[in-house]
């Protein structure tokens, strides 16, 4: 390798570090905020904090973020079950049964992916008051399941065409009706797909904010995002706290991404490549 | 009979029991709960919005008028409305050139790494941000961007450019570029990951033939990285500006539109009108603005995925 190479090489390496720095030093800012005092937040802001206390943390944790955690992982968990149930239930119908009119159903379901949340909003504030589910996490947890129902669908739909179906049909003709045979056989199969969907859909409504802020604003009913705004207007003073608070709901995501970041990627690129 | 593979469903065929057409019917149970969930969530809100943006509601009376078009009219006189427009056009436009192209260089540039565990660092390093929550990650700004406590100023003064220091929230001038910055921070690691994601499949001969016909990173880069990804880049540029137009949480947490609505886009003009003043016909003519921009934009998707899975 020549001089240029080298001398090139070494700019991109240093490229990558100085966009790493830029990315994470905020994030560790962020942190680091949590274990400092106001005065030492209106000091000089690359400081390291003097005497680490927990205080912060415990006192945000305390003062509402633990409600928020549970709402966020209520409404997470039970979002993504019953996404991902109902995902994989019409994904077996439209690729395993003599279903009439499939490919309507395929254009209908899928075609849910093109339209955006935002503009169904006004009309969702009606339709919850009339269900009575206005200001409750349910709303939260019905339209988490809608909203995602075409883009899981879509993936364990792409992933069910490739599988064989020489299985499930030596199970058919032993006789195991359609039920057996997607307990038994092909959820099974589809556990990869499912795992980067369950993934993919805990990023989703862990974060997520519209829909949040607007249908479960009532008291004990807040999801993390629209605790910490709230927690901001509160106690917005208290800078420290309110760094801690965001650490705490950073965390948790950002070790589910680490720690399952092989299946998320599988289904973004099954997502995106088809 | 079961095994016959048939592109036909059953009963279409002649011969067909009546028991037959009987269990394919109820084949429907399995997509029942979707059709139904979709439909009545997704699909009739939509179509619900446009009758309600031909109407004015009163919050208080609970009584509806119809107004036809009028509030259609009123967003071509409302000047909030260009803005917005501005500001989402704005946003797209910055979006495609650091989170779709930046990312696309970045991507190759990763996957160009020698050792694999480097490759995979850098890209979880950039993801980080994606992963977090957008209040969370808009807070953060919010403070970064304060001139009292944030680092942003903080670090121009250590650097000598005092002068650039300003609450860069606060002025009308810089409030939508500060809050699309931020944007960016959080966006670009997320398509360099889907841009990593495609320059994996493309095929090591390719690169080895190129090497042995003696072109450079460079020319690699431009003969071979760039044209294979070309459907992805199509793709990612349409998702962008789809997303550009349907923008609200980053802009909602750091400014909420101000100041003196300089930083608002059209999900936060519609959320202003519609939760705070009350309008919700005016807020569902917003809205319908913003259907209208992503069908096209949707649209656009369909057509190019389509040709281009026939041309590959």
């Amino acid at each position: 390798m020549n001089v240029w190479g080298v001398i090139a090489k070494t700019f991109l390496h240093a490229f990558l570090i100085c966009l790493g720095v830029v990315v994470l030093y905020p994030l560790i800012w962020m942190a680091l905020n949590g274990f400092k005092n106001n005065a030492q937040i209106f000091g000089d802001p690359f400081a390291l904090p003097v005497g680490w206390s927990w205080d912060n943390y415990v006192l945000a944790w305390n003062q509402g973020v633990r409600d928020y955690v549970t709402v966020s992982v209520l409404v997470t968990v039970v979002s993504g079950i019953c996404t991902v149930l109902v995902s994989a239930w019409t994904a077996y119908g439209l690729t395993r049964t003599n279903m009439p009119a499939k490919p309507l159903l395929v254009g209908f379901v899928l075609g849910g992916l093109m339209l955006s949340p935002t503009v169904a909003v006004i009309p969702l504030v009606k339709i919850m008051q009339a269900l009575g589910l206005y200001n409750t996490y349910w709303a939260l947890i019905v339209l988490y399941t809608a909203f995602r129902v075409p883009f899981s669908t879509f993936l364990i739909r792409a992933y069910m065409l490739d599988l064989p179906k020489d299985v499930d049909e030596a199970a058919m003709m032993d006789g195991a009706s359609e039920g057996q045979r997607f307990w038994r056989i092909t959820l099974p199969l589809c556990r990869p797909i499912i795992v980067s969907c369950m993934i993919l859909h805990v990023l989703f409504a862990w974060n997520e904010y519209l829909f949040a802020m607007i249908f479960s604003s009532g008291a004990g009913m807040q999801t993390l995002p629209v605790g910490l705004t709230l927690i901001m207007a509160t106690h917005g003073t208290s800078y420290a706290e309110v760094f801690a608070a965001m650490t705490i709901s950073a965390l948790p995501i950002v070790m589910v991404f680490f720690a399952a970041q092989r299946y998320f990627i599988r289904g973004l690129s099954e997502g995106i490549g088809k | 009979m079961a095994a016959t593979p048939s592109h036909r469903p059953a009963w279409m065929r002649a011969g067909g029991t009546l028991e037959f057409r009987l269990r394919d019917l109820l084949s429907f149970r399995w997509a029942a709960i979707a059709v139904i969930l979709v439909g009545w969530f997704v699909y009739y809100p939509i179509l619900d919005n446009f009758v309600v943006s031909t109407t004015d509601e009163d919050i208080f009376t609970g009584e509806v008028t119809h107004v036809g078009l009028a509030n259609y009219q009123r967003l071509l006189d409302d000047p909030v409305v260009w803005t917005s427009l501005w500001n989402n056009g704005l946003y797209a436009v910055v979006s495609i050139v650091f989170q779709v192209f930046g990312a696309l260089l970045l991507a190759a540039i990763i996957e160009g790494l020698g050792s694999e565990r480097l490759r995979r660092f850098w890209r979880a390093v950039y993801f980080v941000p994606s992963a977090i929550s957008i209040t969370v990650t808009g807070l953060l700004f919010y403070f970064i961007y304060q001139p009292d406590i944030g680092l942003l100023d903080a670090l121009l003064k250590q650097i000598g450019l005092s002068e650039l220091m300003r609450p860069w929230l606060g002025d009308e001038h810089t409030a939508i570029y500060a809050i699309i910055a931020m944007s960016q921070w959080q966006g670009f690691g997320y398509s360099t990951l889907l841009f990593a994601v495609a320059i994996q499949k493309i095929p090591r001969e390719l690169y080895d033939a190129a090497i042995m016909d003696g072109a450079g990173p460079l020319r690699r880069l431009w003969y071979v990285t760039l044209p294979l990804t070309r459907e992805m880049t199509g793709l990612m540029i349409i998702i962008t500006v789809t997303g550009a137009f349907q923008v609200f949480n980053e802009v909602m947490v750091l400014t909420a539109g101000g100041p003196n609505n300089s930083s608002q886009v059209l999900g936060t003009w519609l959320y202003q009108q519609a939760f705070t003043e009350n309008n919700f016909g005016y807020g569902a003519a917003i809205a319908a603005v913003i259907f209208v921009v992503t069908m096209v934009t949707g649209a656009a998707q369909l057509v190019y995925t389509r040709r281009r899975r026939v041309q590959l």
